[in-house]
């Protein structure tokens, strides 16, 4: 294949990373070590889970193992979202529930009306892509919403004073914070291919497909991203809001994070 | 109402929050009759009690009693529209002072809401005013006429003018006067043992998260321990 990367090749390409060390040096940033670290281990990483991904999606194999696969990766993402956002009460569950329900609705699209063949070599990468481009979302729309209500307590005790039930006491903080959080994919939607070429279209491009059939898969994957993005993030904040308030309608004490 | 079982009862309140008792022990009965004022040294627990009235608070152990019946058994919602809360901050919602009633009252008239407003020594014409340029009396104001668009039967009050110039603070007290007058409870919480003195009817002393004593004020004379 044309966009074929030889042992050779990738071994030049890691002089880009010297590049990058040397700024380091050259500027007194002290990041040399650092910069080196991650590319070292940015390739460790990827060459296995390039020959895991080589198991399980060859033909031949269960789909299954695939399927296996995604769960893996999204109890990874919980874990990865709590580390994130230590302050926010039971992320990692609501972000299992948020990644699981995007992929749910996003892949039973791709999937159930035939937009792809459900296989190994598309459900993995996809559901990647998924998890992801929805982290950043998740997590930000569970902190700033946390954030809201912690911040502006005074203000949703007046609403719950005036009788209003968690949900509608809520209900500003909630847009506030899915706005913030949704925002920055759709402008990353609308600026694809004038500002910048998305990962998997130049991977595609690069691996010697059609530009046209590239922007195809590109297109899908945009909206899979964007569907994605917004179910996680509503999944999130409605979860949220469940557990900052008590049943009896009552918003739980949130405490300030712990400078750090 | 119950004369017998007054407005609110406190039977041994505990609450206790991160490990700090705000309440221990709180044993007591709001009557209900006038502005009951409701004073101790700041952190003695005051603001925790009025919370407890409208269940923004529950305690960890104790009972609070509403008219007789336990408020842990009460639809929350329910009390909350019954039992008016002004906050010690004001706190306009963000758009007009209609929307701000509005939020109180859905479906509330023209004539509701102007009622609403006069009731708090505004009128009408404040209707289409951002709320939230507004001067700290005048939101409190509007916030006590948002709470009063609710029509509740009783009104807490948790320090409501502290923030305020004494002016505003005048108007505030005039309008509750006149609520008061006109047949609504108000329990009062305040710091300010010369200003309770001024409105309210009766006062409940707390200290250190426990009752204290009970003074009744006959406006003009001094307070008659009791």
């Amino acid at each position: 294949m044309e966009g074929d990367v030889s042992i050779a090749g990738l071994a030049t390409s890691l002089a880009l990373v010297g590049v990058a060390a040397a700024i380091s040096l050259w500027q007194r940033l002290g990041l040399e070590r650092r910069i080196l670290w991650a590319a070292a281990r940015a390739l460790v990483q990827l060459l296995l889970v390039g020959a895991a991904l080589a198991l399980i999606i060859e033909e031949g194999r269960p789909l299954a193992w695939s399927w296996l696969w995604v769960v893996a990766m999204v109890a990874y993402a919980g874990d990865v979202a709590r580390r994130r956002a230590p302050e926010v009460p039971g992320v990692m569950w609501l972000a299992i529930a948020a990644f699981s329900a995007a992929a749910i609705i996003s892949l039973g699209v791709l999937f159930g009306f035939g937009v792809l063949p459900l296989e190994g070599r598309t459900l993995v990468p996809l559901a990647g892509m998924l998890v992801g481009n929805s982290m950043t979302a998740t997590v930000l729309v569970a902190r700033r919403l946390v954030e809201e209500l912690r911040d502006k307590r005074d203000e949703v005790e007046a609403r719950l004073a005036l009788g209003h039930a968690s949900q509608q006491a809520s209900t500003p903080y909630l847009r506030t914070a899915l706005r913030s959080a949704v925002t920055p994919q759709i402008e990353t939607t609308k600026a694809t291919g004038l500002v910048f070429l998305p990962g998997a279209m130049t991977g595609l491009i690069l691996a010697g497909v059609s530009p046209t059939d590239a922007v195809l898969v590109q297109a899908v994957v945009m909206f899979l991203i964007l569907g994605s993005v917004t179910t996680t993030a509503v999944v999130m904040a409605l979860g949220l809001i469940r557990r900052l308030f008590t049943s009896d309608h009552r918003l739980r004490w949130l405490p300030r994070q712990a400078e750090t | 109402m119950s004369d017998e079982q007054g407005l609110f009862a406190f039977h041994d309140v505990v609450v206790e929050r991160q490990g700090i008792r705000a309440l221990n022990g709180f044993s007591a009965r709001i009557e209900g009759l006038g502005v009951t004022g409701l004073s101790g040294p700041s952190g003695s627990g005051k603001s925790t009690l009025l919370r407890l009235c409208n269940r923004l608070e529950v305690p960890t152990s104790g009972q609070v009693l509403f008219r007789g019946d336990d408020v842990a058994g009460l639809d929350p919602l329910t009390l909350r529209r019954q039992v008016g809360m002004v906050f010690q901050k004001p706190t306009p919602f963000p758009g007009s002072v209609r929307d701000n009633l509005l939020a109180a009252a859905p479906d509330a008239g023209m004539d509701e809401l102007e009622q609403a407003l006069l009731r708090a020594s505004l009128d009408g014409s404040w209707l289409d005013r951002d709320a939230t340029t507004l001067s700290g009396g005048e939101a409190q104001r509007v916030c006590m006429a948002r709470t009063l668009a609710m029509e509740p039967e009783v009104l807490l009050l948790d320090e409501p003018t502290s923030a305020l110039d004494q002016a505003a603070v005048e108007i505030f007290e005039q309008a509750v006067s006149e609520l008061v007058k006109a047949g609504l409870a108000a329990i009062w919480v305040s710091h300010d043992t010369v200003q309770l003195r001024r409105v309210a009817d009766v006062v409940l002393r707390i200290d250190d998260g426990r009752y204290a004593g009970t003074d009744r004020i006959e406006h003009g004379s001094p307070a008659e321990e009791v």
